[in-house]
């Protein structure tokens, strides 16, 4: 049995803000489960009493003092970007045509 | 002998007695960059301009009187995922092409505070996602030692560039072992220091919990003076630790290993493993016995999930992390034609500027993360780490360092692995655990397989902070091994 179809696939990419094509659906959706079979090997050791680590360093709450400092210019800030206006990162329509 | 066959620190003590000048060394690598560079591809972006004029400012600095620092005037390649605000920085990806941050990463800074002449931006996998640098938009690198081979991944262009003479040292990121693997493939040494003991401020992010800076050279002397030159704590990384560096160079000088309690890990080995590299791996844990180690084997069993683990924690770091390349403030924009929204934009964007490699660990990641499967998968993955966290720990309690060989095999043909992700990501059984648990681990030449006759790579690992004995047994093994070979591996290497 797969454990991932096509159409999850297509959900994942619409998650994950990926236009793909048909033929990219199938491809991935066969690579996908391969190495979802394969991972899925991990629920064989990872018992209830068993807390979980998200990373390497004990560190939590890093804090450093609240200073003013420089920081970059908005030419600076916009020199890369791939539209701009007034000063500002110009976007296309972030709501519904309706709205 | 030429400049471009010297050792980094070589070339730092003739340039700091002015025996050469800094301009000197620097135009012999760009030669050697325009000489061979065409055939390995290694550099994504070459800087020749600036590379002078950093040098012309060293020269000036010494002629002043100003005391240098000892690899004041050395060139390096430096890998195009750490921002620099001079030069290009693209990750590999087509998302970010011709992309100038206007921010030098951390590391950058550091490299430039030390003197070093940046010679360029290496090619690598994208984002860092991969064992080959195939995946590199730009075209893959090739091996020096064979052309028609990988290189090893993800900093593959910075393996290839200081194993071909471009550069006698280069910088990498390491997250599941690309500064290891690739130094092991090329014959060179390889180093990941303890996580957060190099800051990841300028680094573009891949899987933030174990991205991890760190040098190559071809030795380890070298290696650890550009370690040393550029970690130590940084204010701008909240997960950079506050320790000292440990003392990386002392310990490359001394390189002894008597009475020093090494462990084999049981569990990599047999089934997988190239013959070649088993007997190259065996004669390595001879030689350490006969410089007067204590060697024992030792078990870490849950190391065999380390590879599942990680091909669930780090997709899923980076399907998060990635979800910044929107084509919104920098890099590409695809599809705005005034009809489409955001959101459409946005996914056009990402799938034309990704490639395959990158959207099937955006998609695996989000997969992990998904509510109903969160807790069967990238929950189950986090327990692994605290289970091989454990492992490290009941290790070290019995020995000082663990030696494995770095990588199962030795490079591969360019194309073997492309389409088929299972068999690519085998590459770095080895190094993950050192990744999921934050230690300390180093690869170093141990010879070259008999099948192929390709550079095998033995990995020493220690515990967290415990850089120094990276360094300690890998300059006392180069040592041994390099009497024994006559001079270093990578004579052995064709002449490009």
């Amino acid at each position: 049995m797969s454990a991932i179809t096509r159409d999850e696939v297509a959900h994942l990419a619409r998650l994950s803000r990926l236009a793909l094509a048909d033929d990219e659906l199938d491809h991935y959706a066969t690579q996908l489960d391969d190495i979802i079979a394969a991972v899925a090997r991990v629920a064989e050791v990872a018992t209830d009493d068993i807390p979980p680590s998200s990373h390497a360093l004990p560190l939590t709450n890093v804090y450093r003092p609240d200073e003013a400092r420089r920081s970059l210019t908005p030419q600076q800030a916009l020199a890369a970007a791939p539209a701009v206006e007034d000063d500002r990162f110009r976007v296309p329509r972030i709501l519904g045509e309706e709205a | 002998m030429s400049l471009t066959r010297k050792t980094a620190a070589e070339l730092g003590a003739l340039i700091a007695s002015g025996e050469v000048s800094a301009v000197e060394v620097t135009q012999a690598h760009l030669d050697r960059v325009a000489e061979v560079d065409p055939r390995v591809n290694a550099f994504l972006h070459v800087a020749a301009e600036s590379a002078l004029e950093q040098a012309r400012s060293v020269d000036a600095r010494r002629a002043a009187g100003e005391e240098l620092g000892p690899l004041a005037g050395v060139p390096i390649a430096h890998k195009d995922v750490f921002t620099t605000k001079d030069m290009p920085t693209t990750a590999g990806s087509k998302i970010l092409e011709g992309y100038r941050p206007p921010y030098d990463a951390t590391v950058t800074a550091r490299l430039r505070e030390a003197g070093l002449v940046i010679l360029g931006k290496t090619n690598l996998d994208e984002f860092a996602m991969g064992s080959s640098t195939e995946n590199s938009a730009y075209g893959p690198t090739r091996n020096p030692w064979d052309l028609d081979r990988i290189p090893g991944g993800s900093s593959g262009g910075s393996s290839a560039a200081v194993a071909s003479y471009q550069a006698p040292l280069s910088t990498g990121t390491d997250t599941g072992g690309s500064i290891r693997q690739p130094a092991a493939v090329t014959g060179i040494v390889g180093m990941k220091p303890t996580y957060g003991g190099s800051s990841r401020y300028g680094l573009i992010a891949f899987a933030s919990s174990l991205d991890t800076p760190g040098p190559f050279a071809r030795n380890v002397l070298d290696a650890a003076l550009l370690h040393e030159a550029f970690s130590g704590h940084d204010v701008m990384d909240s997960t950079s630790i506050h320790e000292e560096v440990p003392p990386v160079v002392e310990a490359a000088r001394r390189g002894d290993v008597a009475g020093l309690r090494v462990g084999v890990v049981k569990e990599f080995g047999g089934e997988g493993y190239q013959p070649g590299v088993i007997n190259r791996f065996r004669e390595a844990v001879d030689l350490l016995e006969s410089l007067g180690a204590k060697v024992v084997e030792v078990s870490c069993p849950s190391f065999t999930y380390a590879l599942p683990a990680y091909y669930l924690i780090a997709p899923s770091e980076a399907s998060s992390n990635l979800a910044r390349f929107d084509g919104m403030r920098y890099g590409l924009r695809v599809g705005d034609d005034g009809t489409r929204s955001a959101e459409e934009v946005m996914a056009l964007t990402r799938a034309a500027g990704f490639g395959p490699e990158v959207k099937r660990r955006i998609m695996l990641g989000t997969y992990a993360l998904s509510s109903g499967y969160y807790d069967a998968y990238y929950g189950s993955a986090q327990k692994v780490r605290t289970l091989i966290a454990r492992d490290f720990e009941a290790a070290f309690h019995q020995v000082d360092v663990l030696v494995s060989p770095t990588t199962p095999t030795t490079a591969f043909p360019i194309g073997e692995r492309a389409d088929d992700p299972m068999a690519m990501y085998l590459a770095d059984l080895c190094t993950i655990p050192a990744n999921l648990a934050g230690n300390a681990a180093i690869s170093v030449p141990c010879g070259l397989a008999e099948e192929d006759g390709l550079p095998v790579g033995l990995q020493i690992m220690a515990p967290v902070l415990g850089d120094d004995r990276c360094y300690r047994v890998g300059a006392a093994v180069e040592k041994a091994f390099e009497d024994r070979w006559g001079g270093p591996l990578l004579k052995e290497a064709p002449s490009l």
